[in-house]
């Protein structure tokens, strides 16, 4: 089933980069080092989405997750500067998270296994989308009456409120 | 496209093949010899680019630049690269060894990554990814992390409070960038930069959106820390910046990114907006294109040169101001207004049709309607700086003629005061 070829190899190696840099954010004791490894991760994610023939969601990773949300977390934890220096792994909250991190191993477990091992599964062979998309087909998907046209605007509209928000909560009184 | 010599992997690896070696090992070793052979260009251009650029400071400033060494002072630079490899490596006490070290190379990846996407002919380019533009915004998003890295690791106030303006700075003209860059996409309906070389066969996008070109230029200004926006290295505030632990070839590498991302953002501008290797005769003999190519990035990064070595700094309160209030708006506008106009040519019916695309004369129409819609652009743009500008200055003038009164100094009435 698993043969060994350059592909194999290379998702093995943005696996190890996935799950070890999800390692390092749970466990790094400083919390720049923390965020590091989450852009770690990140990049890790968008190399597999490079295997799987989607390179509009490789980019949109880099450039959403690792070039907008990680900078803005290390930014925000330099501008505290007690957070710099935190030294516990654990706070108040770890059993919530810890509850929240099993449901959705879970959900992630079942969610893999039923269709490949479940009552109607595959037994093993691994059936693929024959279908590969382009970004055309992505931008047609997003713009289409009849397809994701009201979540894409409704999406939209979600942001620009929280910006309009963030910069009525941050400006001065006047 | 013909598929022998699409590019230097799919040349070099059936010779591999042909020649007794197996399929796999040829294709690796293609590859890792395209890979090198992109990767060390801008490395080896950097030396060169950094002899032009002080000479031409040095001839803005009425000197005459490095003349000792080797003719007309080339090899200066060798010289000074060999100095700074064999300084002792320092790393500071308090720093963060391994981030402090990884950064350097990340700010270098950030820029060589980009001549990945690059298309220097028609027919050669490191890989024509169908997301160019976007592979582009996202590996320039990487020299942000970079900074930081830098700025934190160093674990001095001074490299902090440089890193900290960088990035807001970085981040900032991020927004124009990218909206102006929107524009060539739709013209050129894709993403890929190969096929933008060939959209612009017949016209050249910089004449069909000057305004998306205008904003794409003074970005890159910014995001490349040239001057007016060079708060990067604000040496008179921040000692150096958030380099300002470095030292040897570490800051070397910082110093040689510096020149290597100015000129990589102007050869961006090239493909987009300057048609890229198009020229006469490029098809048929492809070094022309990069020729051609590289003629042209020349023009536009001559003139930042020259910019960069007659203007003085801006504030960052004003830097922050022109990208928001001004930039970030006119780059809206233009992108609605641009969109609006094409589908307009396109319901007339007068824009040029594929087969004909490349054909100047059938560009015409389109052009002319496309040139309209950025002539009021300018026109709102710069009627509205013209009102606010006035508005600041007629409430700076009611504030002096106040206080005027109140201190019934009237000699003191300044210029302005008097001619409103």
């Amino acid at each position: 089933m698993l043969e060994l070829n350059a592909s194999t190899l290379v998702f093995f190696i943005f696996a190890v980069l996935s799950i070890g840099g999800a390692l390092g954010v749970v466990m790094s004791r400083n919390l720049i080092h923390g965020a590091l490894f989450l852009i770690v991760s990140l990049f890790g994610g968008a190399g597999l989405f490079v295997l799987l023939a989607a390179p509009f969601m490789a980019a949109v990773q880099v450039l959403v997750y690792i070039g907008a949300i990680a900078i803005l977390i290390i930014f925000a934890v330099m501008l505290t500067r007690s957070m710099t220096n935190m030294r516990e792994v654990f706070n108040r909250q770890w059993w919530v998270s810890a509850i929240a991190a099993v449901i959705l191993l879970a959900v992630l477990i079942v969610g893999v296994a039923l269709p490949v091992w479940g009552p109607n599964g595959t037994q093993g062979d691994m059936v693929l989308s024959e279908t590969t998309a382009t970004i055309q087909d992505l931008g047609v998907a997003l713009v289409d009456g009849n397809q994701f046209v009201l979540p894409f605007e409704l999406a939209s509209l979600l942001l620009t409120a929280a910006m309009v928000g963030a910069i009525v909560i941050a400006r001065d009184n006047e | 496209m013909p598929e022998v010599c699409d590019n230097i992997i799919s040349t070099l690896a059936p010779c591999l093949v042909q020649s007794g070696t197996n399929p796999d090992v040829a294709q690796f070793i293609s590859i890792l010899l395209g890979v090198a052979l992109i990767a060390s260009f801008p490395l080896l251009l950097v030396i060169f680019l950094i002899w032009v650029e002080r000479k031409i400071a040095a001839r803005v400033q009425d000197r005459l630049g490095p003349n000792r060494v080797g003719p007309f002072g080339l090899f200066q630079n060798i010289a000074d690269a060999l100095k700074l490899i064999i300084k002792e490596d320092i790393t500071p006490a308090g720093a963060d060894r391994l981030i402090f070290n990884v950064a350097p190379v990340i700010a270098m990846l950030s820029v060589i990554l980009i001549w990945a996407v690059v298309p220097f002919t028609p027919y050669n380019i490191g890989a024509d990814l169908d997301i160019g533009v976007l592979y582009f915004v996202a590996i320039s998003s990487i020299g942000t992390l970079a900074i930081m890295m830098a700025g934190w690791s160093s674990n001095n106030k001074y490299a902090l409070l440089g890193a900290f303006r960088v990035v807001a700075q970085l981040v900032s003209y991020e927004v124009p960038m990218v909206l102006a860059l929107l524009v060539p996409v739709m013209l050129a309906s894709s993403m890929s930069m190969q096929d933008m070389a060939f959209a612009q066969l017949g016209m050249w996008f910089i004449v069909l959106t000057p305004v998306s070109a205008f904003i794409f230029y003074v970005s890159n200004l910014a995001e490349t820390g040239r001057a007016p926006f060079d708060l990067i290295e604000a040496e008179s505030e921040l000692v150096a910046g958030y380099n300002i632990e470095y030292s040897g070839m570490k800051f070397g590498l910082f110093m040689a990114n510096e020149f290597m991302h100015a000129f990589t953002a102007n050869l961006l501008f090239a493909v987009i907006f300057l048609g890229a290797w198009a020229g006469p005769g490029a098809t048929s003999v492809p070094i022309l294109g990069f020729a051609y190519l590289m003629i042209k990035t020349a023009i536009v990064y001559v003139p930042s040169l020259i910019l960069r070595a007659t203007v003085p700094r801006v504030r960052i309160d004003q830097m922050m101001a022109f990208n928001w209030k001004f930039l970030v708006p006119l780059a809206i506008v233009n992108v609605i207004v641009i969109a609006f106009v094409l589908k307009l040519v396109q319901v007339l019916g007068i824009a040029p049709s594929p087969e004909n695309a490349s054909d100047f004369v059938a560009n015409i129409p389109q052009m002319v309607a496309l040139l309209l819609g950025n002539a009021v652009i300018l026109a709102a743009a710069f009627g509205l700086i013209r009102g606010t500008v006035r508005k600041e200055r007629l409430t700076e003038a009611a504030r002096l003629a106040k206080r005027v009164q109140i201190e019934g100094e009237k000699e003191a009435l300044p210029a302005t005061v008097a001619t409103h």
